[in-house]
């Protein structure tokens, strides 16, 4: 196919990513072949990516996280699973209750275990390969162009074999004034099946002027097979338009997943992402988010609970691009034996974007002296009436707390408990969704249980 | 009740308690007044049983159990209370969950069956009012955003739903004032009776005016150097520490 072609050409000559060997020998059946605007896609993916390639810790953006585990796997594409529920996928899909719901195994829709019915009039969910073969004029119009001020501030090179790759994903499509009062759930579960594998999936939200829709992303694979997972997120918010976009990653333990959400907030519009992970190998969520017109507001949160040698890594810019933008980021993690937590965060602020209103605050919590926290926050600020401050801290649990609690006696592991659930929860409560909330503070619950700590009743 | 006898502690290589005894019987009110520096709030923090302190010498025995080799949480567990001199602010902990979680580790320690979330605010509820602790305040993180005064009340509160047989008051009058130290002591008094003892530590005499002593000593250098009735606080409160350190010296 044409993809694999251009690869075989690429300008080095060599596989851009000697990790994905396995995609040359078996080349996956991707959506939109033999349609020049796709190909484009591809195509522009593809030379962005030989370009930059894999990044290495020498590389600024990349200084902290350390991508060397990838290039020990040669991966081939994830199997495409039409029939059967993978065991540990039915717990997921328990969790979407009786809401709508869309459904992908390895990156491929899987019609059967989705609810694509039901839905308001003058909203559309559906499937990214199948609106793509169907020439699909909002696709075709906005697929790699959703956030055009975003998308080439910034090297990423795995965004660029996203596009290059790209399989099948979600598409939410809201007209203006479309309100979906529940809220929408995103299934992912990857299954390897013994081969190491890797999927490209490709999402796209455009939330139409005043529209309102709240989508909610559970993934989850099988913890027997390394699974790469590249992802990448259009998110366009007219003006107007509030869009809650929460992602809970419990992945695989030899999971690597890579994804990156640009999103858009034009004037009098908010976009909330909130990013809760609590499992995988190597976890790193890029984040670009302008606030293009006035009075945006943007949230752009997350929480992690990690141990073994698992790394999470978040990384975001917030582009304030206009006045009287409000930006709030919070980031939070639990780090327990040598486990790695990173946050980057910079904010811009043009030099028009006057009373801007930006806070940003990360901390990690480190249970383990081999554990280890990086912070970096960078704030580059043109406009001279701003308000902005950053925070960032790393340390042990709290002696003081856990001294007063046990002198109330409370036992050393029940306070413990407490500590540290009581760390992310306040976190957590930045969720304005309320079922989401508690939803993902279960979550923080069910983890803590299974990292053996007791959680007091 | 308790007994302390010749007790030694060193903090980072200095002798903070230089052979302090101290016996406390059941149903007496012990104060423990001394100058800044003295050693009150080493001795309060050794009794908890928080780290960071050398026991080099001497013996802590309470309730007929050897104490220091125990843990914070078995120390409370078998009736000690330390109301803290700054009881500490945690964000995320609901005081309510704080509440219940520590009355139910003592109630499962006694083998009494755990209080569920109802029975527990009933009986919240019945010792709130008097310290004129509101519902806003308990739905708050423990201590976070509180005022000096509703901190104090805090640990009365906590002393009062953990009914322990020992309360130790670290300085809990320091920034209090007269109506809030008020509501304290009457908090501390209702908890008395002929099986618990009570030690307030103190700088001021002021507090002993609402808590009224049995015994009273005073604190200088690392020991007790002096000891008596309530008289013993008035005459602190006139003559000053230095006066009767000089005199006992």
């Amino acid at each position: 196919m044409a993809i694999m072609a251009a690869r075989a050409d690429a300008p080095h000559g060599t596989a851009p990513a000697p990790f994905l060997a396995g995609f040359a020998d078996t080349p996956p059946d991707l959506p939109g072949a033999g349609r020049p605007w796709v190909e484009a896609l591809r195509a522009q993916g593809l030379e962005t990516f030989a370009r930059l390639g894999v990044p290495t810790r020498k590389v600024e953006a990349w200084k902290y996280t350390d991508l060397r585990r990838l290039s020990k796997l040669s991966l081939a594409p994830a199997p495409v699973l039409t029939d059967g529920v993978p065991a540990g996928l039915d717990t997921l899909l328990a969790a979407t209750g009786e809401s709508h719901r869309v459904v992908f195994v390895n990156g491929w829709l899987r019609p059967d275990l989705s609810r694509l019915g039901g839905l308001p009039a003058g909203v559309r969910l559906g499937g990214l390969a199948a609106l793509i073969e169907a020439d699909d004029p909002l696709v075709a119009e906005r697929l790699g162009r959703a956030v055009p001020e975003a998308s080439d501030a910034e090297p990423r090179p795995f965004l660029a074999l996203n596009a290059a790759l790209m399989q099948d994903g979600y598409v939410l499509a809201l007209d203006a004034g479309a309100v979906v009062d529940r809220p929408i759930h995103v299934v992912f579960w990857t299954e390897p099946g013994g081969v190491p594998a890797a999927c490209f999936p490709r999402h796209l939200l455009v939330a139409g002027a005043n529209s309102r829709a709240t989508v909610v992303e559970h993934h989850g694979g099988a913890d027997d097979t390394p699974c790469l997972t590249v992802a990448a997120y259009e998110a366009a918010v007219d003006p107007g338009a509030k869009l809650r976009h929460y992602r809970l990653q419990r992945e695989g333990a030899q999971a690597v997943h890579l994804s990156h959400v640009l999103a858009s907030v034009a004037a009098d519009a908010a976009y909330e992402s909130f990013v809760l992970t609590l499992g995988g190998a190597l976890t790193r969520n890029e984040g670009a988010a302008i606030l293009a017109g006035r009075n945006a507001d943007l949230h752009l949160n997350g929480a992690y609970m990690v141990a073994g040698d698992a790394v999470v890594d978040n990384t975001t810019v917030i582009d304030h691009a206009e006045p009287d933008g409000r930006s709030r980021e919070v980031f939070r993690g639990v780090l327990d034996d040598k486990a790695r937590g990173v946050f980057q965060g910079r904010i811009q602020v043009r030099r028009g974007a006057q009373r801007t209103d930006g806070y940003q605050l990360s901390q990690a919590m480190l249970l383990s002296p081999g554990a280890e926290a990086d912070n970096k926050p960078e704030l580059e600020i043109f406009a001279d009436d701003v308000k902005c401050s950053h925070g960032a801290t790393a340390g042990e649990i709290d002696h003081d707390a856990l001294f007063y609690l046990r002198s109330r006696g409370i036992a050393e592991d029940v306070a413990r408990a407490l500590l540290i659930e009581a760390f992310i929860a306040e976190t957590i409560d930045e969720i304005a969704d309320e079922p989401v909330r508690e939803q993902f503070l279960g979550a923080v619950r069910a983890w803590l249980i299974a990292h053996g700590e007791r959680i007091p009743t | 009740m308790l007994h302390i006898k010749d007790l030694h502690v060193t903090v980072e290589d200095r002798e903070i308690l230089k052979g302090l005894s101290l016996d406390i019987g059941p149903g007496e009110v012990h104060a423990i007044m001394g100058p800044n520096g003295s050693g009150k709030s080493t001795l309060s923090h050794v009794l908890a049983g928080r780290e960071g302190y050398r026991i080099t010498a001497g013996e802590v025995v309470f309730r007929d159990r050897p104490m220091l080799d125990l843990e914070p949480e078995e120390r409370a567990n078998l009736g000690l209370f330390l109301a803290f001199q700054y009881p500490v602010e945690i964000a995320g902990v609901t005081m309510n969950t704080f509440l219940r979680t520590a009355v139910n580790a003592l109630r499962k320690h006694r083998g009494e069956p755990e209080l569920d979330p109802l029975q527990f605010v009933k009986l919240l509820r019945s010792k709130t009012k008097a310290l004129g602790i509101s519902d806003e305040m308990l739905k708050r993180p423990v201590n976070v955003g509180f005022s000096g005064g509703e901190k104090k009340r805090n640990e009365v509160l906590q002393m009062a739903l953990l009914e322990p047989a020992l309360a130790v008051l670290d300085e809990t009058d320091s920034g209090l004032d007269i109506d809030a130290l008020k509501i304290v002591a009457d908090g501390v008094n209702a908890l008395r009776g002929p099986d618990r003892s009570v030690l307030v530590i103190t700088h001021y005499q002021r507090l002993l005016n609402y808590i009224v002593p049995d015994h009273v000593h005073v604190l200088a250098g690392g020991r007790i150097v002096r000891s008596g009735g309530q008289e013993l606080a008035h005459e602190l409160e006139a003559k000053g520490y230095a006066d009767i350190i000089a005199a006992a010296a």
